[in-house]
């Protein structure tokens, strides 16, 4: 499980391989607050490589949309498959973020 | 009464570290009992991963020299999974917060209960020998 951070036009691109876990989570917390830090605004987690996200990798997701939107940013997802939107659904996040389906579109929607 | 087996029975350091594996063991045995594969794909992960996290960080309070066991019980019907700690136990009823309200559907904190109860069939804790979580997943 790992995370990969690229920067695509103005947006921050993270790819999230793997699972997004209690064991992990603090790492892609501190990578996107890294990226905030520097000024960046725009980020969009792609989970198309994802396998399963735990509450714990949920609720870094709540906390990093709710500091980067402190920032005057903006945290969008994008390739949810369907387990994962099931995921969102259940806890009603599907409510909470902008949620596309491909990366292209995601990125078209900032 | 169908007949049933201990799939695995595992003791693993209380080490969040050491849960993808045990996960990845108990969806490979859901698979291979042809469960729906959603419930090898999510509802066996996530649960899992919730229960062993709760018994690591809460039961056991992250302490090393700790551990936790677990326990895979099949039948024809159903996939059971034990999770043992060592801690004091705690009211699963009164532990399990509704998350998708407006007052917590931003909090960072309180899904994972609630979420094995949404993905399982049955959520039981009690106590013997340690704490017990038992999680009871059907096949239909």
């Amino acid at each position: 499980m790992s995370f990969s951070i690229k920067k695509q036009g103005e947006v921050v691109v993270v790819d999230v391989e793997g699972q997004l876990i209690v064991g992990n989570r603090q790492e892609l917390k501190q990578k996107v607050l890294d990226e905030l830090e520097k000024g960046e605004k725009k980020f969009l987690i792609d989970f198309s490589q994802t396998g399963y996200i735990d509450s714990s990798g949920l609720g870094v997701l709540v906390s990093l949309s709710k500091k980067i939107r402190e920032q005057g940013g903006e945290l969008r997802l994008a390739n949810l498959n369907v387990d994962l939107q099931t995921l969102f659904e259940l806890t009603k996040l599907d409510t909470l973020f902008q949620i596309s389906d491909t990366r292209e579109r995601a990125l078209e929607s900032f | 009464m169908a007949a049933s087996r201990v799939a695995f029975d595992l003791r693993i350091p209380s080490d969040v570290d050491y849960i993808e594996g045990v996960v990845e063991l108990a969806s490979q045995r859901c698979r291979e009992l042809k469960f729906p594969p959603s419930k090898c794909s999510l509802n066996v992960p996530v649960a899992l991963s919730e229960a062993l996290s709760n018994a690591i960080l809460r039961g056991n309070v992250g302490a090393g020299g700790k551990q936790v066991r677990v326990r895979a019980i099949i039948d024809d019907h159903s996939l059971v999974f034990e999770v043992v700690d060592e801690g004091p136990g705690f009211d699963l009823d009164a532990s399990t917060k509704d998350c998708t309200t407006d007052e917590n559907i931003t909090r960072e904190e309180g899904r994972g209960l609630f979420l094995m109860r949404k993905l399982m069939d049955r959520v039981e804790s009690f106590q013997q020998e340690g704490n017990v979580v038992r999680l009871t997943l059907r096949r239909a």
